[in-house]
């Protein structure tokens, strides 16, 4: 995870210079990492997946419902909500703004996640 | 592991009930579950739990009370439109609810619904619910779960079912002597917390119990517990403590709720709360298992976890009998 946010917190900034370091300190793991999408948070379980996610200005969130009951993304201050999700429906958010986006499931509130965009 | 337990057979004992307990009594809760996997019901009567183990006993005994001046059933989680493996035909399980209700030997006057009537929140949904409830020929009074408030704030829940009623959905009536009050909990969330009634509704609330004598029975019934069942899962309402604390005064208090798709029973000086069973699907004991959603059970046990309440206010009596029966 530590690992994750360092590669892409630096990513526009020292792209050669992280990947290059990462890549000599851990090739397959890597390799591995470059491969998943990074914009995207599987609802699982009642919890959010990860729980903070670090993605650059520009990036579109994808939440996607992995669970038997629907659920709905909210920030807390309003600026998305997503209609109910029900099982294998995504919602995407595209972030312009850099910023710390917190949010929450509204109909299970104890369901709570971060979008930090930089 | 929670779930053998739950179906064990052969778990036998009481219900232990701790009054003073502040949580839940688990070890209570898993045997009266497996009771009633075997056929058996938990009844809450003067403020104390029994338990009957066998049909037969149970019959017997209640046949000697004086079944009373009001027979209500409450029921819960129909959760319409749901087609997972936990249950993929909730409309065959609401109608053997519907069987039971009109199977009962105390005819009821009316029933209670406390929500997730339907799975998305779509019109089909509270269609087929409503259609299938119909051969009850009773009265149905009705609160929202989160599942009928899905995107619409409840527009469309009211519309429907709350005709009558006050700011996002509440009212009250009163039946043979007994005051009822229906609330609404699942609006309006914070993130972090729990079920939330809100400053309107907890005014509203205030205002109605206040003209009412001391002595007269008091029914809440809402869809979130309004009680602490388990607060890391959400089962339980921010400001229930508000609520409850109009009702002080009054002799005798039931607090009916869903959503847990359980049975549980907790009694705290003039207050009886309850849980009802789903006639959908099951979800597994507070902390049992890795959260709250619906638990798969072997279909052939699938009814022996899916239920409806029976309540029976006997005039003079201190409680309320609450009986919950299994569609097995
Ligand atoms: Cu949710």
């Amino acid at each position: 995870m530590t690992k994750r946010k360092l590669l892409f917190g630096s990513f526009a900034l020292t792209l050669p210079l992280a990947l290059a370091t990462v890549l000599i300190m851990h090739p397959t793991r890597a390799k591995s990492e470059a491969a998943a999408s990074p914009t995207e948070v599987r609802v699982d379980n009642f919890t959010f997946g990860p729980a903070t996610l670090t993605v650059p200005v520009n990036s579109t969130v994808t939440w996607i419902n992995k669970d038997d009951l629907p659920h709905v993304i909210a920030s807390d201050d309003g600026v998305f909500k997503s209609k109910a999700l029900d099982t294998d429906d995504k919602y995407s958010y595209t972030f312009s703004k850099a910023g710390t986006y917190a949010y929450y499931c509204s109909i299970h509130p104890k369901m709570v996640g971060k979008i930090i965009v930089q | 592991m929670a779930k053998k337990n739950l179906l064990d057979p052969n778990a036998n004992g009481f219900i232990e009930h701790d009054h003073n307990n502040d949580g839940i009594d688990r070890r209570g809760f898993l045997k009266c579950m497996a009771w009633a996997g075997t056929g058996a019901l938990c009844v809450i009567e003067g403020g104390v739990l029994k338990s009957h183990a066998l049909a037969s006993q149970m019959g017997s005994e209640m046949k000697s009370h004086k079944m009373g001046e009001l027979s209500f059933v409450q029921i819960s989680d129909s959760h319409m439109g749901f087609n997972k493996p936990a249950n993929p035909d909730v409309i065959a399980t609401l109608q053997a609810a519907v069987d039971k209700i009109n199977a009962l030997p105390e005819k009821p006057e009316f029933i209670l619904h406390t929500g997730d009537i339907s799975h998305l929140s779509k019109p089909s949904e509270f269609d087929n619910v409503d259609q299938i409830l119909k051969a009850t020929n009773k009265e149905i009074f009705f609160v929202p779960g989160e599942h009928d408030v899905l995107n619409d704030e409840g527009v469309m829940f009211r519309e429907r079912y709350g005709k009558n009623s006050k700011g996002q959905g509440w009212y009250s009536f009163d039946k043979n002597g007994v005051h009822f009050i229906g609330l609404v909990n699942v609006m309006n969330l914070k993130a972090g917390g729990l079920g939330t009634l809100g400053n309107e509704q907890l005014e509203w609330m205030e205002d109605d119990v206040k003209h009412l004598k001391s002595s007269t029975p008091i029914v809440v019934f809402a869809h979130i517990p309004l009680w602490s069942v388990y607060p890391q899962w959400g089962w339980g309402t921010d400001d229930s403590g508000q609520a409850l604390s109009y009702l002080k005064k009054f002799g005798s208090v039931t607090v009916l709720n869903g959503h847990i798709h359980q049975t549980m029973q907790k009694v705290e000086g003039n207050i009886t709360f309850h849980t009802a069973f789903s006639t959908a699907f099951p979800q597994p004991a507070p902390g049992q298992g890795e959260g709250p959603g619906p638990m798969k059970v072997p279909a052939e046990q699938l009814r022996s976890i899916l239920g409806i309440t029976d309540v029976n206010y006997v005039q003079g009596r201190h409680a309320l009998a609450v009986v919950d029966s299994t569609l097995a």
